[in-house]
């Protein structure tokens, strides 16, 4: 029942393998810092639960932020009411974000096409405007959701674990502290696991019937599947893997804040999907590290970083080339992304997943020198 | 055949259907008896296409009710009508393009096997053998077990209506609804088809087609329903729907001597 095909094991091995070693091949990239790759981590399994609703059945939402919000206050609350311990915060975020999905797919599903988008994206927003106003008890406003010192903790209280020392407490895992690297691998297991599940999905009949509502509706319909239970029980799973990466976010680092409810984050998530390739399974992965790698890594590269690459070039030349690429890095990191975007949504639709797939044919194909017909791609 | 004796699968029953002032169907009575192959046929604008949409569930019939195998499917949405076992080949052929061939067949086994909706997200669909063993034997009937693993948008019309075809097998449906099922095709292909539901006649599917072809009405029908400006004119055996009068004034004319 959880077994995988050989060649499903070979995918997982691979994905653990590179996941787990990041701090080793990162360094190179200047990105081998735990904070960064807890979020390489973490915005991955965001992408790859809205590649389950999205990649799938085709529906767009706009309003996963939401979700993802929702874990994370989820997560702070468990850690102030119940126990630093990160396990209960984990589940209680995933359950309480699979709820809130559960009642805006309900209503959201109605439509579909860009009405679903719309609809989810009015959802979101209520919700961020809630967290920002009406419920700033709970969500603590704009400030944002912090820990106390004499906060409740009620299960740590009675068993006797409530940490003594000075300052605020931190996340534990079975007693240990999560610090910068437990951080990191808690993650990247997470993350493994939930590149599992979304194999496992993938390949099931369920996901077959997924696909097929991508596909076909009418179909769908006519062959005995009820969409609607299926639409919503994948936008139910991908809020839960929302959920999941909230939560993350605020093991990491114990605080939420109402900017992670925000719609450019739904936005984020979209981008991420479709740059590395919607409805493949590595794809979303790739995605979010992109573009957190230029968020973090670009946006920091100013101008005189510049003029220490440029300096071998003669001084009227370096000032050009430096004139010229700053526009691009630092504050205008998003000009870069924005290019990167067009680029790949005009000429490889299917995102990096698909333009490897094709450099690998064209490489193929090159060395057998024997020109085989492209593979049919399906009209539209 | 004997003509009383065979039970009532499907009974549609003073059905009316009106689209603002134009009566498309009026006092439609039609019975279709286990294991016989119907053959509805008329001009075009008869209403054939309509009262298949209302038998199917697609649009509401103004008056009247359609019954199927002793349950009223009027007002049913299209998947239950499906799980009731009558399954529908479109004129257009409605398939899963972006899925491999195989996947297309094995999906509308799922269908049947689970129902209208299951989340079975641990089992894989490459280790159900017992279904893909059903699925390839169902594509080699219809002449696709070569192209199971490309993409059934790649298919030509002809095999892209083989497969739909395919895909309402599988499920053996109690009623098989086929919507022009040879239409655009080559004579080559018309002639295929129809050893392909000769074949399935066999098996004792019960199947109501619809169909400008008479070659193929002919070859297929052990019963015919004409149908003209939304009322039925004429309905009983191939020979003598050949030789009525008003069908022949009505449809026929002197395509069939």
């Amino acid at each position: 029942m959880f077994a995988l095909s050989r060649k499903e094991l070979m995918h997982l091995g691979i994905f653990a393998a590179v996941v787990l070693t990041m701090p080793i091949w990162l360094t190179p990239f200047g990105a081998a810092y735990p904070g960064l790759m807890q979020s390489f981590a973490i915005y991955a399994i965001f992408a790859i639960g809205f590649n389950i609703l999205f990649g799938l059945t085709g529906y767009l939402s706009f309003g996963h932020a939401a979700f993802l919000g929702v874990g994370s206050y989820t997560a702070v609350w468990s850690f102030k009411l119940l126990t630093m311990n990160v396990i209960p915060a984990i589940l209680l975020a995933v359950v309480v974000a699979g709820i809130f999905s559960l009642v805006i797919g309900f209503f959201s599903l109605r439509r579909s096409g860009i009405y679903f988008s719309i609809l989810t994206l009015a959802f979101a927003q209520m919700c961020y405007s809630l967290a920002y106003s009406v419920l700033t008890p709970i969500t603590n406003g704009e400030t944002g959701l912090l820990l106390a010192r004499n906060d409740p903790r009620v299960l740590d209280a009675m068993f006797g674990t409530q940490a003594a020392g000075a300052g605020l407490p931190m996340p534990t895992l079975m007693g240990m502290t999560v610090t910068a690297y437990t951080g990191f691998y808690l993650c990247a297991l997470v993350l493994i696991l939930s590149f599992y599940v979304s194999q496992k999905i993938f390949a099931s009949p369920f996901g077959l019937a997924l696909k097929g509502i991508r596909s076909n509706q009418t179909r769908m319909k006519y062959t005995g599947f009820d969409p609607r239970p299926y639409t919503l029980a994948a936008f139910v799973i991908s809020g839960m893997f929302a959920g999941l990466a909230g939560a993350l976010l605020s093991v990491t680092d114990p605080i939420a804040g109402t900017e992670r409810m925000q719609w450019t984050e739904s936005g984020n998530v979209v981008l991420m999907t479709i740059l590395g390739g919607v409805g493949t399974l590595f794809g979303p992965v790739l995605g979010a590290w992109l573009i957190k790698y230029f968020e973090n890594i670009f946006s920091a590269i100013n101008e005189k970083i510049l003029h220490n690459v440029f300096s071998f070039l003669p001084d009227g030349l370096e000032n050009v080339f430096v004139a010229i690429l700053s526009k691009f890095v630092g504050e205008g990191w998003h000009l870069t992304l924005g290019l990167m975007f067009v680029l790949v949504v005009v000429f490889l639709p299917g995102g990096i997943v698909e333009g490897s797939q094709r450099l690998i044919r064209y490489w193929r194909r090159g060395s057998a020198k024997a020109p085989r017909s492209l593979e049919a791609q399906p009209a539209e | 055949m004997t003509d009383s004796k065979n039970n009532v699968v499907l009974h549609v029953a003073d059905v009316k259907k009106n689209f603002g002032g134009l009566k498309a169907l009026s006092d439609i009575d039609l019975q279709v008896e286990e294991g016989e192959t119907h053959a509805i046929i008329g001009p075009n604008g008869a209403g054939k296409s309509t009262l298949l949409n209302v038998i199917i569930g697609q649009i509401p019939p103004s008056s009247g009710a359609v019954v199927f195998d002793g349950t009223v499917v009027t007002g049913k949405a299209p998947h239950e009508i499906n799980q009731l076992g009558i399954s529908r080949v479109f004129q257009t052929p409605q398939i899963f393009p972006d899925l491999p061939v195989i996947h297309n067949v094995m999906a509308a086994a799922f269908a049947r096997r689970d129902g209208a909706f299951r989340v079975n997200m641990f089992r894989s669909v490459a280790s159900e053998g017992e279904m893909r063993e059903k699925a390839e034997a169902i594509l080699n009937d219809v002449g696709l077990y070569d192209r199971r693993e490309g993409h059934a948008g790649a298919l030509s019309r002809g095999d892209k209506r083989r497969l739909e075809l395919a895909m309402c097998l599988i499920q053996k449906p109690r009623l098989l609804l086929l919507d022009e099922p040879t239409a655009g095709m080559s004579r080559h292909d018309t002639n295929k088809t129809i050893d392909l539901l000769k074949k399935i006649k066999s098996r004792g599917a019960t199947k109501v087609i619809i169909e400008h072809d008479m070659h193929v009405v002919f070859s297929l029908a052990d019963r015919i329903s004409v149908l003209a400006q939304g009322r039925i004119i004429a309905s009983g055996k191939p020979a003598e729907i050949k030789d009525d009068p008003r069908v022949r004034e009505a449809y026929l004319g002197s395509a069939v001597e």
